[in-house]
């Protein structure tokens, strides 16, 4: 645990002792279960941050080459130098246009649709040993250099809680936010349903390689 | 690998210290090499844990009586020797398995349940599927808490005791990861049953309906939405309607009766009957209510899903109905013409399953099949029906209608839709393909 989260952890059981005080503040609920969360309780948790207008987003500021930095440290083994991933390990570069292509590259710069939700996820969820770690001076150079890495903000861009609201992403208004399913109208047909003749197999997995053992130990437990 | 009906001898990778219960078997079928496809399939049963019914491998049973085994002519362990108990040692092959070439390692990945030794609609808790975007975390449910804050009239914190006291409710519900079947989008690569369909499971749910808890802190007005957070090194988050919270999720701490696994929740998640299954969230945490959604990276950049025209669509909750014979299936293939009961698992997010009719023709006819009791609302429902196999290949199908009318479709309909970059959603009918000598595989019609 960091020194900061530890610090904010004593903050709040100090907090819990005064909780009793502003509990009388609220009418309890039906049940009077539990205990009202002072404001600094919930800040300790409070880290969203929404994606299409940044609310949540703190004070801190973070440019690309101190986010260059971090990335090298904290970021590349898995994600590369660049953003270009690796091994198995999410691309975070490139792709763009490739949306339509037979076998697309779906990236921060080419599918993200909200900056700010860059800033929350690597907040919330990196780097994956160690998440929710750095410091929030530190995810904004992060999420400063990604986009940068994207050609999507300049160099001397800074990262803070007024500018990545404003920072359109160029997927953002490809995505529909209604689900349009049912999207198919199969009927229910009983005999006859189709010429047999038409009945081909156009694909089978059989002889592949692709299935992983499904009887005795798992593959991985196979002695090396 | 080879699928399995293709690799009967691998005995030899069987290590020792798992299968120490079944030596003799393996020990008499590598001496008895080459094996016929009768008796490897005997012995696949007895490795995998599928019920070794009938004859031993490779040797008819012998007309005299059965003579008594050494367990009737001996006294057995006591109680207590397996004080919580575990599955027969010859079950061990009866595991959640992961497809490795998938996912860069094991703590952002899935594992996918043995639907092919499962018979009802409950998933027993250590063959539930799972699930991580920061792998397991093990919790101390003394500290665990739950806050429920934002546009509130009394943001909460509760702990597990104060959990526990709000009024009980049970439930049976499927949860299923939307990229079930996500591997299949463009042919059919994967020959198994369980590697296909596995990321769903069923189990029967206590704890309180998420309703109480948002009645217990008072829903201001303005509120719309929840986002709902779990403990997990990832914080995964995702943001549901509030109607959809207030309708019938459950906030739940047992699963089949005892606490939650630590792979499904331990000791508190969110389960959101009929969704996919990522917004049932783990380890639950943190529940804020606010107007608007979050747009969190799981519901952006991951679970979207890309059409043919470049757009995405977001928010696509609803498990649509779909449904898959579980025998014959490429784990289980068939032993000889007979009589045969065709067995399989219907659902749908939208409510209950209405009818499932099976094909052995390919789609050309179709006969309902029968729907076992329980059929609950979002839950797992068992299907069988009867079918004298003459021998000849055959294109097996199931096709479920549920309640509100809607078909599962087929994988070329879906396509039309939807192309094959959408990874997700894919509840297209199941095709098996049996052959003359019973064995089973995974094909995709035109």
């Amino acid at each position: 645990m960091s020194s900061s989260r530890k610090r904010s952890l004593l903050l709040g059981v100090g907090l819990m002792l005064a909780a009793g005080a502003f509990a009388r503040a609220a009418e309890p609920g039906p049940f009077g279960y539990g205990r009202i969360a002072t404001p600094a309780q919930i800040a300790g948790w409070d880290i969203d941050v929404r994606g299409d207008d940044g609310a949540g987003l703190p004070t801190g500021k973070g440019g690309v080459e101190r986010g260059a930095e971090v990335f090298a440290e904290q970021c590349a083994a898995c994600h590369g130098t660049f953003g270009e991933g690796e091994g198995r390990f999410p691309k975070l570069v490139g792709g763009k246009g490739t949306l339509r292509d037979d076998r697309p590259e779906l990236t921060v710069g080419s599918y993200w649709p909200f900056a700010p939700t860059l800033f929350d996820y690597i907040n919330r969820a990196m780097p994956m040993p160690a998440p929710h770690t750095l410091s929030s001076d530190d995810v904004y150079a992060l999420t400063a250099y990604i986009l940068n890495l994207n050609d999507i903000v300049p160099n001397e861009f800074v990262a803070d809680r007024d500018s990545l609201p404003k920072v359109k992403m160029p997927n953002r208004d490809n995505f529909v936010w209604t689900d349009p399913r049912p999207d198919t109208t199969s009927r229910p047909c009983m005999n006859a349903c189709v010429d047999p003749a038409g009945v081909r197999i156009m694909s089978t997995a059989e002889g592949n390689g692709l299935t992983p053992r499904t009887t005795g130990p798992l593959d991985t437990m196979q002695p090396k | 690998m080879k699928d399995a009906a293709a690799t009967p001898r691998r005995e030899g990778n069987v290590r020792p210290d798992l299968w120490r219960s079944i030596p003799v078997l393996s020990k008499a079928a590598g001496a008895r090499a080459p094996l016929g496809r009768r008796s490897f399939l005997g012995l696949g049963a007895a490795l995998t844990g599928g019920l070794a019914l009938g004859a031993k491998p490779g040797q008819a049973e012998p007309a005299s009586p059965p003579a008594d085994a050494p367990w009737s002519q001996s006294i057995g362990p006591g109680v207590v020797d397996r004080p919580y108990g575990r599955p027969a040692d010859t079950e061990a092959g009866v595991i959640r398995r992961n497809v490795p070439w998938l996912t860069a390692g094991t703590e952002s990945s899935v594992s996918f349940s043995p639907l092919q030794d499962l018979h009802g609609i409950i998933t027993p808790n250590g063959l539930f599927f799972e699930r991580y975007h920061a792998g397991r975390p093990d919790i101390d449910p003394d500290q665990h808490r739950l806050t429920i804050h934002g546009l509130v009239e009394r943001p909460l914190i509760l702990t597990m005791k104060d959990i526990l006291r709000f009024p009980q409710v049970t439930r049976i519900h499927f949860i299923e990861c939307p990229a079930n079947g996500g591997m299949e989008w463009r042919a059919a690569q994967i020959n198994s049953l369980q590697f296909n369909h596995g990321m769903i499971s069923c189990a029967e749910w206590t704890g309180v309906k998420l309703s109480t808890l948002l009645e217990e802190v008072g829903v201001k007005h303005e509120a719309k939405w929840a986002m709902v957070e779990g403990a997990d090194g990832a914080h995964m988050n995702r943001s549901l309607p509030l109607d959809k919270c207030l309708d019938d999720c459950l906030v739940v701490y047992a699963q089949n009766g005892e606490a939650l696994r630590p792979e499904q929740g331990y000791p508190l998640r969110l389960v959101v009957p009929g969704w996919e299954g990522n917004v049932s969230i783990k380890w639950l945490r943190r529940i804020k209510l606010g107007d608007k959604p979050w747009y969190s990276r799981e519901e952006t950049s991951k679970y979207t899903d890309l059409m043919p025209d470049g757009t995405s669509r977001g928010f696509t909750w609803l498990i649509d109905a779909k449904s898959v014979i579980t025998f014959p299936c490429p784990e289980k293939p068939l032993d000889g013409p007979g009589p045969y009961e065709i067995r399989g698992l219907a659902w749908t997010g939208n409510g209950k399953v209405k009818r499932v009719d099976v094909s052995m023709d390919g789609g050309v006819n179709w006969q309902s099949a029968r729907l076992h009791e329980p059929v609950l609302s979002k839950a797992l429902t068992k299907f069988t029906l009867p079918w004298r196999w003459d021998g000849a290949p055959a294109l097996l199908q199931s096709r479920v209608i549920d309640e509100t009318g809607y078909v599962q479709p087929t994988i070329a309909e879906l396509r039309k839709q939807r192309g094959s970059n959408s990874v997700y959603h894919n509840n297209s009918i199941q095709t098996w393909q049996v052959k003359a000598d019973g064995s089973v595989f995974d094909v995709q019609l035109a």
